[in-house]
């Protein structure tokens, strides 16, 4: 099943929670994309009724689609350009997100959030922090925030999300994090920023045993 | 809860019509065309790839034994892969990696032995 939208897009959407369409988000001027092309969405679910009926709309519109799930909260910005979104002082400026990886020790870029990443990817990292026992991070939700998903692109030179910042600098993604954690690098580079690894007391346990 | 990740194809027109060039080139790329690629753009000894579709459509899993690894961390040997994908990458929705060298390939396939 399918029907045409005015840009591409990736779309991440929340099914088994209700979607519901807000006319005045339809309405808000979107910037045109670059491209224009039309493209097919695929999608099914329990929420694609209300997603096809948005999309459909959109497309009479002719213009991009934002959905909002539960409690208004946008799920994503369609038709955010995936060009430079690097405003001088827009959150995806250089600046803004130099600020952000210096916040804390540990600064992840991730899809969703701790409580509840709506990536593989960007939960592993948060599954691996948690194993050793890092539950004190800053976490971003780059889906929220379309310039923020270029920037930190753009200021890593790194094309994917998840992406894990310790002391300001970055380390790489889900499969760097996991490769360091499988060989005892992440408990040492804990420790470089003063956090003591979990890992380090469960193995004392069994020491002890 | 479940989540989905919804991807834009390519848009037939109206008259049913074939998909024009600049639409062709918003299709993934195949695992063997990344395979040729970066076998020649790494000097690979040894590459392999695999489609994960049961994660998303354009998502790879990568492994690649090469010298030009050598003396390189992990996080600049995945850089020098992403390089090599340069113009792949904006058609590959995730990509997982794994980087050898030639000495490190076989300690591991020596070990495994």
């Amino acid at each position: 099943m399918g029907f045409a939208v005015s840009q591409p897009y990736w779309l991440w959407a929340m099914i088994g929670g209700c979607l519901r369409l807000s006319e005045e988000a339809l309405r808000r001027p979107v910037a045109p994309c670059a491209n224009g092309r039309a493209v097919r969405v695929l999608c099914g679910g329990a929420g694609g009724g209300a997603m096809r009926a948005a999309v459909r709309a959109a497309w009479r519109i002719g213009t991009g689609v934002a959905l909002r799930g539960r409690a208004g909260r946008p799920l994503s910005q369609a038709a955010g350009d995936g060009g430079g979104a690097e405003g001088g002082g827009g959150s995806g400026s250089r600046e803004a997100v130099e600020r952000l990886v210096r916040e804390h020790p540990v600064v992840v870029f991730m899809k969703g959030s701790p409580a509840q990443p709506l990536c593989g990817f960007s939960n592993a990292v948060v599954q691996i922090l948690r194993l050793h026992g890092v539950e004190d991070y800053r976490a971003h939700d780059v889906l929220q925030d379309p310039d923020l998903r270029q920037g930190i692109k753009n200021y890593s030179n790194w094309p994917t999300i998840p992406q894990v910042y310790l002391n300001g600098e970055f380390v790489g993604g889900c499969d760097i994090l996991l490769q360091m954690h499988q060989n005892g690098d992440l408990v040492e580079e804990l420790k470089k920023l003063g956090i003591r690894s979990a890992l380090l007391d469960a193995e004392k346990d069994q020491e002890k045993k | 809860m479940k989540f989905i990740c919804i991807r834009l194809g390519t848009h037939k027109s109206p008259r049913g019509a074939e998909v024009t060039q600049a639409e062709a080139e918003m299709e993934p790329p195949t695992a063997e065309e990344l395979r040729l690629r970066l076998q020649e753009r790494l000097q690979a000894e040894h590459v392999e790839v695999q489609d994960s579709p049961e994660l998303c459509q354009g998502s790879f899993r990568v492994f690649v034994v090469s010298g030009i690894f050598r003396g390189l961390k992990t996080l600049q040997r995945h850089r020098l892969v992403n390089e090599a994908l340069k113009e792949e990458l904006s058609r590959i929705h995730a990509l997982e990696q794994r980087t050898l060298t030639p000495e490190q390939w076989e300690e591991e396939r020596g070990s495994l032995a």
